[in-house]
């Protein structure tokens, strides 16, 4: 003949507290709602933004290296020796290699009008026909240059220089100042987001910047593609290879690397907003130990006439301790939806594709209902200790 | 003569303080079934501390309180929660109410720690109203209902569960004369239905409607009387 409250009458009893103070019990879970919300919204953010990072990662290839002379002055491309390129393409694990050089004191303009000054940075490069495949590059208008081209006055134009001149294709064919000379556009290149330096260039022919602009045959900047499986021990092999006497003068980057830094700035920005998440979390639980106090004291009375009726003090930690868990669970869905729909709204803005770990939701809503049960823990003792007659005493 | 439903033996309840508080000091007596017991006496002479241990809402310093034939200061928290649930019932002079719940659902809670299931508590707590003679009153939130039809909603909880004794502590001192009358009317009623109850007061016009008035004074019972039937 004991006490028992059946499963079912839990919920309707440890309800009442909060179906009678709905004001307070919005305002109870408001810090555990920010608190999921903005973890949800911070690891949604992080892997929404990295997934489309790896997806341009993964389409740009890992396997690009750029050989340039490390010794020269910040923004000034340095010359190579003449042979490297050859030195380059003949290294193991190399699948092609294109130099190109920087011609110096040269620019592009629109016309012979234009005055010297304003070329608004754009560079000349002379380039070899491999380039183009070398990079893995596309022509948005044209063809680029060849053999023969190569020895005629012929351009191919970056994307960005293409755009600054107001050039939108071959048709005409649009002719361009190089300062000295005119030559023909014979092709528009689209973006080459891993050689920036090319967006903004105007390509010419080798033997043309020979015989135009006395262009000596050593390359500046020099594009390998390697085997990708390959691709760290041969960036430890091209130094020797670009410049066998003073190797230490050659620089071998990855363009990648840049994205690479960019995903891992994204992890660390990502450990200090989840941090801050904790800390709103918490902040929510001492919320909720906060209302739940009051609640006992409020409900003293209650707590009397449930003993009175039969109730135990299991009954009565419980029925407090699940009110308190109820707390954290609403605030931790909520939390859910507003970082969720946080995560969507910015990722359609982005332009990225929105996605939300399972493990994100999952463990918010688990550190909610933790929260609520470890603010709700303190009172519901309190509650089920206090003596029935101490707690009619306040009727 | 019935078996008894309670009873103290030797019982004092002592409260530590400087100087300590007795306010019952050796007290025994025996309640039989279908008795109504009006226990009287002034302020401060113990009524309420009596209450709350036949009640078994505490525990006795010395004596023996037994419900049922058990004593209850042996009693493990949820042994003594089980027999305030099944063989217990209390009205309190306050009505203790939940006033968001309707009167139904008032007397239902009656049931709740007894493990009955929600539908089978609102069918026996509607019966119960209509016992007390709130048949039309069951949907009324208990803010919503006089005082009088607050204690009746009370005694309807106290009596649900069909206990072995119900105990009400001053039933009618928080009402006017007139609906202390009827409430008075009911409890005699309900005894003569078969309700054992113990009735304390210290309105002696209350005390005369019961059969046996016993009289308590500082603590200690002075007067155990019966009307002859």
């Amino acid at each position: 003949m004991n006490s028992r409250l059946r499963a079912a009458d839990v919920i309707p009893v440890a309800t009442i507290g909060l179906r009678t103070r709905r004001g307070r019990a919005a305002l109870s879970i408001l810090g555990v709602t920010i608190g999921v919300a903005a973890l949800v919204s911070v690891l949604g953010l992080t892997r929404s933004s990295q997934a489309e990072l790896l997806a341009r990662i993964d389409a740009l290839g890992t396997n690009l290296l750029i050989v340039a002379n490390g010794v020269g002055a910040s923004g000034v491309e340095s010359p190579l020796p003449a042979t490297s390129a050859v030195t380059i393409a003949r290294t193991d694990g190399v699948l092609a290699a294109s130099a190109t050089a920087a011609l110096p004191g040269l620019h592009v303009y629109r016309n012979d009008r234009v005055g010297a000054g304003r070329h608004g940075g754009l560079a000349v490069r002379a380039a070899d026909p491999a380039l183009l495949s070398t990079l893995d590059g596309e022509l948005a208008a044209g063809v680029f240059l060849s053999g023969p081209a190569s020895l005629y006055p012929a351009a191919v134009l970056g994307y960005d220089a293409a755009q600054h001149l107001g050039i939108a294709g071959v048709a005409g064919p649009p002719l361009v100042w190089l300062g000295e000379r005119w030559y023909t556009v014979i092709g528009v290149l689209r973006p080459l987001e891993l050689a920036p330096e090319i967006d903004n260039s105007a390509l010419i022919g080798q033997p043309a910047a020979a015989k135009d602009f006395g262009y000596d045959g050593h390359p500046t900047r020099i594009y390998v593609r390697t085997e990708t499986e390959r691709t760290f021990d041969v960036r430890h092999l091209l130094p020797r290879a670009t410049d066998p006497q003073n190797p230490v003068a050659v620089a071998v980057s990855r363009p990648t690397d840049a994205l690479d830094a960019r995903l891992a700035a994204a992890d660390a920005t990502t450990g200090l907003f989840l941090g801050l998440s904790a800390i709103a979390l918490l902040v929510g639980g001492i919320g909720i130990a906060n209302v739940m106090v009051i609640a006992v004291l409020e409900r003293r009375t209650e707590i009397g006439l449930r003993r009175a009726l039969g109730a135990t003090r299991g009954h009565v930690a419980t029925q407090f301790l699940v009110e308190s868990v109820i707390l954290g669970a609403a605030g931790g869905t909520l939390g859910i939806l507003l970082g969720g729909g946080v995560v969507y709204a910015l990722a359609y803005q982005q332009n990225w594709q929105p996605l939300i770990p399972p493990a994100a939701a999952v463990g918010g809503l688990a550190a909610a209902i933790a929260v609520g049960a470890l603010g709700g823990l303190y009172p519901a003792l309190r509650a089920a200790y206090l003596p029935p007659t101490e707690a009619l005493r306040s009727a | 003569m019935n078996p008894p439903v309670l009873e103290l033996r030797g019982v004092r309840k002592v409260y530590p303080g400087t100087p300590p508080v007795e306010p019952v000091a050796g007290i025994s007596l025996t309640v039989h079934s279908g008795e109504l017991v009006a226990v009287l006496g002034p302020s401060g002479s113990g009524k309420t501390t009596l209450l709350n241990l036949a009640a078994g809402l505490d525990r006795p310093t010395s004596g023996s309180v037994l419900i049922a034939g058990r004593p209850i200061e042996r009693l493990s928290d949820r042994a003594l929660s089980g027999l305030r649930a099944h063989r217990l019932g209390v009205v309190f002079q306050q009505f203790v109410l939940l006033d968001h719940l309707s009167a139904v659902e008032n007397v239902a809670t009656g049931l709740l720690y007894r493990g009955v299931p929600a539908h089978a508590r609102l069918v026996k707590a509607s019966a119960a109203l209509d016992r007390v003679g709130l048949g039309g009153r069951t949907k009324h939130l208990a803010s919503k209902l006089s005082g009088g039809e607050r204690q009746r909603v009370a005694i309807a909880r106290a009596l649900v569960g069909a206990p072995d004794v119900v105990l009400a502590d001053e039933p009618t001192g928080n009402l006017d004369t007139a609906t202390g009358a009827a409430l008075l009317a009911l409890l005699q009623d309900l005894n003569r239905d078969g309700t054992t109850i113990v009735v304390i007061t210290h309105d002696r016009t209350v005390a005369a409607a019961a059969p046996r008035r016993i009289e308590l004074r500082d603590g200690r019972l002075v007067h155990d009387h019966r009307s002859p039937l």
